[in-house]
C-alpha cells in the first residue's frame, strides 16, 4: 500500500533498484518489474485508504456500506484436463440483480478466469490480466504460462490489499507444463491446486464434488459432476442460482459446454433414482 | 566535422550520427577480443585473456560471467561498465523468476540488456555503456542461442560472431570457416582457431566456456585448451607442408 502512496508523492518512478534508473520517466514496461506493475489509478484522496474503508464498513459504523457477494464457482483437474462450472446469479443483498451473469471470463483461447465476489472487481482485473497476457505474448512470441498469469493478477491486487477489493477467482488453463489451476483472491492468496470451489455456495458444491470426484472420470462424467455440484449449491444457497455454465479446458484450449437452467436441472435430477452414497 | 555535435549524447549530428554512441563503439574496439560459436547442440564462448600481472590474483579477473544458471555472457570494452550492466542483468533474471515463476529466455535477457544500453543513449547527463556483449545459453526448447548487443542498444542473433580487438578479422575468419551443425569438438576448435588469429601468445591467454543442452557451463582447463591448440598447430604445419611445392618434379 505504501508503494501506491509513494508513487503519488514523488514522480512516477517504478520499482527500480538504482537511483540512476530514474532516467526518462516514460521508460515503463520493458523490464519484469515495471512490465507487470500496476496501472496508474486515482485513489481516494484520504490519508489512509485502508482505515477509511474499515471505518465505513465495520459492523459498528453508522450507516455502514454493505459489500455483498454471493456465487458458486468450481474447477477441478482430472485425466481429461480441467472442468470449470459456475452459476450465474448476481445479488445485491436480498435483491437478485441478474440471473444471467457470465462468471467465467475468457482471458484468451487457452486461459479461463472465474468470478466470485465483487462482480466489478473480478471483471475489471481479469480484463486487465487479459491485456497483460496479450502484451506478454507479443513481446515474448510465446503464450504466457498459467503460473505467470495468476501471479500477475495476484501481484496486481495485492497492492490494493485492505482497500475493499473483493475477488475470489480461479485462473486455469493448459500450458507447456500441462493443465494448471490456481486460486487467487483479493487478500493476496495464490495457491496451485487440483480442486477448488469458491463463493458463498462453495461448501455445498464441495460436498457433491468431493463425493463424486475421481481422477479417471470420463469427460462427459466430469462435466456432469461439475454441473451437479453447482446445481446443489444453487438449490441450498440463496445467493447462487440462475443457470450453470460449464467449460472444459483441453490441451488445444477451452471449450464451452453449454448453459443449463437450474430449474430444469432440478426436475431432471428429481426424476432420477438416487444411488447409494457409500 | 564532429565539432559541437559530439559533446552531448542527446543531440543528433546533421548527418544522423549520435557521436557518443559511435565513440562508445570505438571503446569496444579497444577491448580484448571475445568470440562466440553456435554448434548443433552446443554454444562456445571464448575470450582473449590479458596476461595476468605478477602480483594479481587471477581468479578475480573473469571475463565470462554467469547471468543465471543457464545464461552466460562475455563482453568487450570497459570492464567497469560491464560490471554494472551484468549486475543489472542478474537482478533482472531473478526479478523475472519472481514475477513469472520461470527462468528468463536468452532472447528476453538480451532484449533487457539491449534495452538498458539503449536507455543510456537517450537520457541526459549519462554516457552510453562502452561494451558489446555476447550472450549464450539454452532455453527450455533445447535449441542453442547466441546473441550480441552493442552500445547503441541493437541486438541480434548470430551463428558465430566476435567483438573487441580485431573483431573484423576474426569475423571474416569465422565466415570462411563456419560450418552448419558442428559438434562440440568442432565448435571448440573453431572458437580457439579464431581467437588464435588475434592472440599471439597461445593457450594461456585464452579462456573458453561451453554450454550444452543440459544448460550446464563447462570452463575448459588450461591443459585442455593447450591440447586443442597443439592439434591446431599440427594441422597448420600439415597445411604448410602440402602447399609447399614438391621437391622433386
Amino acid at each position: 500500500m505504501d508503494t501506491l502512496v509513494s508513487k503519488y508523492a514523488n514522480s512516477a518512478s517504478s520499482a527500480s533498484f538504482d537511483d540512476a534508473d530514474n532516467l526518462g520517466q516514460n521508460m515503463v514496461g520493458w523490464d519484469a518489474a515495471s512490465q507487470f506493475a500496476l496501472p496508474a489509478f486515482d485513489i481516494p484522496m484520504v490519508a489512509n485508504p485502508v482505515d477509511f474503508l474499515r471505518a465505513h464498513t465495520d459492523a459498528s459504523a453508522e450507516n455502514r456500506i454493505r459489500i455483498q457477494h454471493g456465487t458458486t464457482t468450481l474447477a477441478f483437474k482430472f485425466q481429461g484436463g480441467i472442468v470449470v462450472a459456475v452459476d450465474s446469479r448476481a445479488s445485491g443483498g436480498s435483491y437478485i440483480a441478474s440471473q444471467t451473469v457470465k462468471k467465467v471470463i475468457e482471458i484468451n483461447p487457452y486461459l479461463l478466469g472465474t468470478m466470485a465476489g465483487g462482480a466489478a472487481d473480478c471483471q475489471y482485473w481479469e480484463r486487465e490480466l487479459g491485456r497483460r497476457c496479450r502484451l506478454y505474448e507479443l513481446r515474448n512470441k510465446e503464450r504466457i504460462s498459467v503460473a505467470a498469469a495468476s501471479k500477475i493478477l495476484s501481484n496486481m491486487v495485492y497492492d490494493y490489499k485492505g482497500m475493499g477489493l473483493s475477488m475470489g477467482t480461479m485462473i486455469t488453463g493448459w500450458d507447456k507444463t500441462g493443465p494448471q489451476l490456481f486460486y487467487v483472491d483479493s487478500d493476496g492468496t495464490r495457491m496451485r491446486g487440483e480442486r477448488f470451489s469458491v463463493g458463498s455456495g462453495s461448501t455445498f458444491a464441495y460436498g457433491v464434488l468431493d463425493t463424486g470426484y475421481d481422477f479417471n472420470l470420463s469427460v462427459p462424467d466430469a462435466l456432469e459432476l461439475g454441473r451437479r455440484a453447482i446445481y446443489h449449491a444453487t438449490h441450498r444457497d440463496a445467493y447462487s442460482g440462475g443457470s450453470v455454465n460449464v467449460f472444459h479446458v483441453k490441451e488445444t484450449g477451452w471449450v464451452f459446454h453449454g448453459n443449463f437452467d437450474v430449474n430444469d436441472l432440478h426436475w431432471e435430477y428429481q426424476a432420477q433414482p438416487k444411488g447409494p452414497i457409500v | 566535422m564532429a565539432g559541437s555535435y559530439d559533446r552531448a549524447l542527446t543531440v543528433f549530428s546533421p548527418d544522423g550520427h549520435l557521436f557518443q554512441v559511435d565513440y562508445a563503439l570505438e571503446a569496444v574496439r579497444k577491448g580484448s577480443c571475445a568470440v562466440g560459436v553456435r554448434g548443433a547442440d552446443v554454444v562456445v564462448l571464448g575470450v582473449e585473456k590479458k596476461s595476468v600481472l605478477k602480483l594479481q590474483d587471477e581468479r578475480t579477473v573473469k571475463k565470462i560471467c554467469m547471468l543465471d544458471e543457464h545464461v552466460c555472457l562475455a563482453f568487450a570494452g570497459l570492464s567497469a561498465d560491464a560490471r554494472v550492466l551484468i549486475n543489472k542483468a542478474r537482478i533482472e533474471c531473478q526479478s523475472h523468476r519472481l514475477t513469472v515463476e520461470d527462468s528468463v529466455s536468452i532472447e528476453y535477457i538480451t532484449r533487457y540488456i539491449a534495452g538498458v544500453q539503449q536507455k543510456y543513449t537517450q537520457s541526459g547527463g549519462v554516457r552510453p555503456f562502452g561494451i558489446s556483449t555476447l550472450i549464450m545459453g539454452f532455453d527450455s526448447d533445447k535449441v542453442p542461442k547466441l546473441y550480441q548487443t552493442d552500445p547503441s542498444g541493437v541486438y541480434s542473433a548470430w551463428k558465430a560472431n566476435s567483438i573487441g580487438r580485431s573483431s573484423k578479422t576474426v569475423r571474416e575468419f569465422l565466415e570462411k570457416n563456419y560450418k552448419e551443425d558442428m559438434n562440440k569438438a568442432e565448435s571448440i576448435k573453431l572458437a580457439i582457431r579464431s581467437l588464435l588469429e588475434v592472440v599471439q601468445t597461445g593457450a594461456k591467454n585464452i579462456e573458453i566456456a561451453i554450454m550444452g543442452s543440459d544448460s550446464i557451463v563447462q570452463r575448459l582447463e588450461l591443459a585442455e585448451i593447450e591440447a586443442v591448440v597443439a592439434e591446431i598447430e599440427a594441422e597448420n604445419e600439415k597445411e604448410k607442408e602440402k602447399s609447399k611445392p614438391s621437391a622433386s618434379q
